[in-house]
């Protein structure tokens, strides 16, 4: 198992945001988390790489393991866990500084001692063939990124996560800020990176669920509902919150 | 054909509110013109200044004035009967003085920009913004005040010299009345600094100080700058509590020991006592168009150099 989480809680402030969770998420798999707004998904996901520490008002419970590493002790570094565990955001968030810079930052932040010119220009150079986006960028690597449309900003976000060789990717709605065409480009690409990483993504698009990944997690009000097979759980959803979700009655 | 005219009358007169200009229209339109004096009295203000020290002092500068005596000269002699008016000494007592309060202020003040827009939270986050906006509303003469009866004694004391009424007593006042309001500016600037930026260096892997500085300073830069222009500003056109902490004494300064006098000192000092019109009345006008001068230079100095930056940066492969 890649992600397993075993009786996970999490309050910000007095509000319970996740009850007694317990997920395990496959390796190398797309596994994708759907619900209505508010019912915890991005909270379950934003806790896998503690990013959710970052306010002070957030307390959890429980124990969240990496493959078979346990990410909540006491003596882990935040940054190691980070470096293995990449995260993209619902707004394409590429740092105001040029492409190149961006897709080196991770690697920079890590590396102790520096690296020759040529190394970071290979690194560079694959991170953007791997999100398809080398063949636009190639001759503006020194532009500012926020000049880059959303969609390749987006895939500027993926790209700079891979030159640290991250073994699991959380994707918090990744989609949610662009048009339909940007929306497959990207939903190709991160089908395209299946395999090589282990994903989680959470989406409120129900198709996007459905066409794009292996594993589906159903969650409502905080507590998982159903996790089965993709297909299954479109097909025969095994709850009635399930299939009324599907279906749109609420959401 | 009668029928449909009739029924679009009919409409027509339903609908009239809507239509027709009201209240709310003319409110709108009056506020609009409320609005736009107050930007336009801001213009007005500013060129009125302008050309009334303009108007005092431009013609004597450019008719009857030795410009080179002016700023090469150290001797200010405005009263003697045959008068040499040198500004350097003047502007050596400004300059030094305001560098000293800068090299102060500028860590101190970014520091706690930083540790109140980065660090602290809550209860501390609050209280300590509200100090701060307390220490930037007290009066320049206060601090000459303490400039005069604290910080003198306390010099002369500590470093064993005759006067303590000089550059450093004045530079460390002037340092402390500036850190507060470049405190404030500065750490606006970095609150405007969007979350997403810090999150996503964070989710990156970055720590605490990595995110401060490889993201939100380089992002806040022009902020930044602004805040530190402000303090510089500020150093230049304070009058009060310089004019009570230099000791007031023309010379080039050689050590932060010895006594100055700066520019805005001097034009307070002496207006008072001028016949309207004169040499020296016109004089000290022409030192206001300096400081006005210098003041524009800085300014733009800056605004070249956080533009050239970013151009830099987007250029640099």
């Amino acid at each position: 198992m890649a992600i397993e989480t075993k009786g996970l809680s999490l309050w910000y402030g007095d509000f319970q945001a996740l009850f007694d969770v317990d997920l395990s998420v496959r390796e190398g798999q797309i596994t994708s988390m759907i619900g209505p707004s508010g019912c915890g998904k991005s909270t379950f996901l934003r806790t896998i790489n503690r990013i959710n520490e970052r306010h002070s008002y957030v307390r959890t419970e429980g124990g969240v393991e990496v493959f078979g590493e346990d990410v909540m002790a006491e003596d882990v570094e935040l940054v190691q866990v980070r470096k293995q565990i990449g995260m993209v955001f619902q707004r394409p968030n590429a740092l105001p500084i040029s492409i190149r810079e961006n897709v080196l930052f991770g690697l920079k932040l890590h590396s102790t001692k520096k690296m020759s010119r040529a190394k970071q220009d290979d690194e560079v150079e694959k991170a953007l063939r791997r999100v398809l986006l080398w063949d636009t960028v190639k001759d503006r690597l020194g532009d500012v990124a926020t000049s880059l449309s959303l969609e390749e900003q987006q895939k500027l976000c993926i790209a700079r996560l891979l030159p640290m060789k991250p073994r699991v990717l959380l994707m918090d709605e990744p989609c949610s800020a662009l048009d339909p065409k940007a929306t497959s480009a990207v939903e190709d690409l991160i089908w395209e990176l299946r395999g090589e990483y282990t994903i989680l993504i959470v989406t409120h698009n129900m198709a996007q669920a459905r066409r794009a990944s292996d594993e589906c997690i159903f969650m409502l009000m905080g507590k998982v509902i159903e996790h089965t097979k993709t297909e299954e759980m479109f097909l025969t959803p095994g709850h009635q919150e399930t299939a009324d979700y599907i279906e749109g009655r609420y959401g | 054909m009668t029928s449909t005219k009739v029924e679009l009358a009919h409409r027509a007169s339903a609908n009239a509110a809507a239509l027709y200009r009201g209240r709310a229209w003319w409110v709108d339109r009056v506020a609009q013109g409320v609005v736009f004096l107050g930007g336009l009295s801001a213009i007005v203000f500013i060129l009125s200044i302008f050309i009334f020290v303009a108007k005092e002092g431009l013609g004597f500068m450019v008719a009857d004035l030795n410009i080179k005596e002016f700023l090469t000269s150290p001797e200010w002699r405005p009263t003697e009967d045959s008068p040499t008016y040198g500004i350097l000494a003047l502007m050596a007592g400004t300059a030094s003085v305001t560098g000293l309060a800068m090299l102060i202020a500028v860590p101190f003040s970014l520091g706690a920009a930083i540790y109140i827009g980065e660090f602290a939270t809550g209860k501390t986050r609050e209280v300590l913004k509200v100090l701060v906006e307390l220490l930037a509303a007290i009066p320049s003469v206060v601090w000459g005040f303490i400039g005069l009866s604290i910080m003198n004694p306390l010099i002369m004391e500590l470093f064993d010299v005759p006067v303590g009424l000089n550059v450093l007593n004045a530079g460390v006042i002037l340092g402390l009345m500036a850190a507060p309001i470049m405190t404030t500016i500065a750490e606006d600037a970095l609150k405007a600094v969007p979350d997403s930026y810090r999150e996503a260096a964070e989710a990156l892997g970055a720590t605490r100080w990595q995110v401060i500085f490889k993201v939100v300073l380089p992002s806040a830069k022009k902020g930044l700058v602004a805040a530190i222009l402000l303090g510089v500003g500020r150093g230049f056109g304070e009058t009060m509590a310089v004019l009570m902490a230099t000791g007031h004494a023309i010379n080039l300064p050689t050590s932060p020991f010895d006594s100055v006098c700066a520019m805005t000192a001097t034009i307070a000092a002496e207006l008072g006592e001028t016949a309207q019109g004169s040499p020296h009345y016109q004089v000290l006008f022409a030192i206001g168009i300096s400081l006005f001068l210098i003041t524009f230079v800085i300014n733009m100095a800056a605004d070249v150099f956080v533009r050239g930056g970013l151009r830099m940066r987007s250029k640099k492969a």
